[in-house]
């Protein structure tokens, strides 16, 4: 099992990505710097979080034209896990892996703070250690969050199980007045339609000991690991 | 040589906050009669290309797999002179 974490100029979250998997979870890991033009012997792609290429133009719109990309985009139609975190999810939205878009958020500002979301789908890579409709409290920190997608878009996501995170209240409440940043239908997090791309806004890897106030989302990335070994 | 300027601004049906919010500041200035105000980005562009046919490929182009993302943005663009 070996783990690959993206860098591209501006990244900020990959030694977070990288000490998690290697020194929480004790699994292999290794820096990908994106003008790599293979994978190989990879079994989970981490983009991670921060800011590459300055957010110019669009978050992740430069990013997504890097050479390691087109490795990426294979790797995933061939079914390899992929999980982009808050930058990492605004690139595979850019590059059409995952659909929407990002927006500024709604109140205009940078938000970074713990928030709660509710786990609404556990039968994917991603959450499969989870509890149905377990509320995970994670870290956010970002400036466009506010996920967008047309109507026919959302039904279509929500028909086929792709939205796999809702911000919430603390007991789990969507309605509850849990959404920082606009995101239509307090989406937080989505997978594709095949279910090995995820994309997140909050980071998980933030929320990985307890000394950081939550470990919840060490689920996921024990989740990852329970599906590749189940594999 | 052929200059344009592309603009690209956010569809109708998303909602612009920075544009909300540029609004209630000149209305808090005293501007009362802004009905509705977007915001958007504006991209000057030199092409090394006499042709303006072309050049209008080309920037189309351009839109279409970078400047403007299709999912929330429309774009327009102007020939603005030639040398």
């Amino acid at each position: 099992m070996k783990f690959g974490v993206i860098v591209f100029p501006g990244s900020n979250c990959e030694q977070d990505c990288f000490y998690v998997i290697k020194d929480v979870l004790k699994q292999p890991v290794e820096y990908i710097w994106h003008k790599e033009m293979v994978l190989n012997g990879f079994d989970c792609i981490i983009l991670p979080g921060g800011f590459s290429y300055g957010d110019y133009l669009r978050t992740g719109a430069v990013a997504r034209f890097s050479p390691i990309m087109k490795a990426i985009v294979e790797f995933a139609d061939k079914g390899g896990i992929v999980i982009g975190i808050c930058n990492g999810f605004q690139i595979l939205l850019e590059t059409g892996l995952l659909p929407g878009a990002m927006l500024r958020n709604k109140n205009l500002h940078f938000i970074c703070r713990h928030e709660y979301v509710k786990t609404e789908n556990v039968k994917n890579p991603f959450t499969n250690l989870c509890k149905q409709n377990q509320v995970l409290k994670i870290p956010i920190a970002h400036n466009e969050g506010n996920y967008y997608i047309d109507e026919a878009g959302l039904r279509d996501l929500e028909k086929k199980g792709q939205i796999i995170f809702r911000y919430c209240d603390i007991d789990g409440d969507v309605e509850g007045g849990g959404n920082p940043n606009g995101a239509v239908a307090n989406i937080a997090g989505i997978i594709n339609k095949t279910g090995n791309v995820l994309g997140m806004m909050p980071h998980p890897e933030r929320s990985s000991e307890p000394e950081l106030g939550s470990e919840d989302g060490l689920c996921i990335f024990k989740s990852i690991i329970t599906w590749i070994r189940c594999r | 040589m052929i200059k344009a300027k592309v603009y690209i601004t956010l569809k109708r049906t998303v909602a612009d906050p920075q544009g909300l919010t540029i609004k209630h500041a000149l209305e808090s200035l005293g501007y009362q009669k802004i009905k509705d105000m977007r915001m958007g980005k504006l991209i000057s562009i030199e092409l090394d290309i006499d042709n303006k046919k072309d050049a209008e490929r080309l920037l189309n182009e351009m839109c279409r797999k970078l400047l403007a993302n299709p999912i929330i943005e429309d774009y327009s663009f102007k020939i603005t002179g030639d040398k």
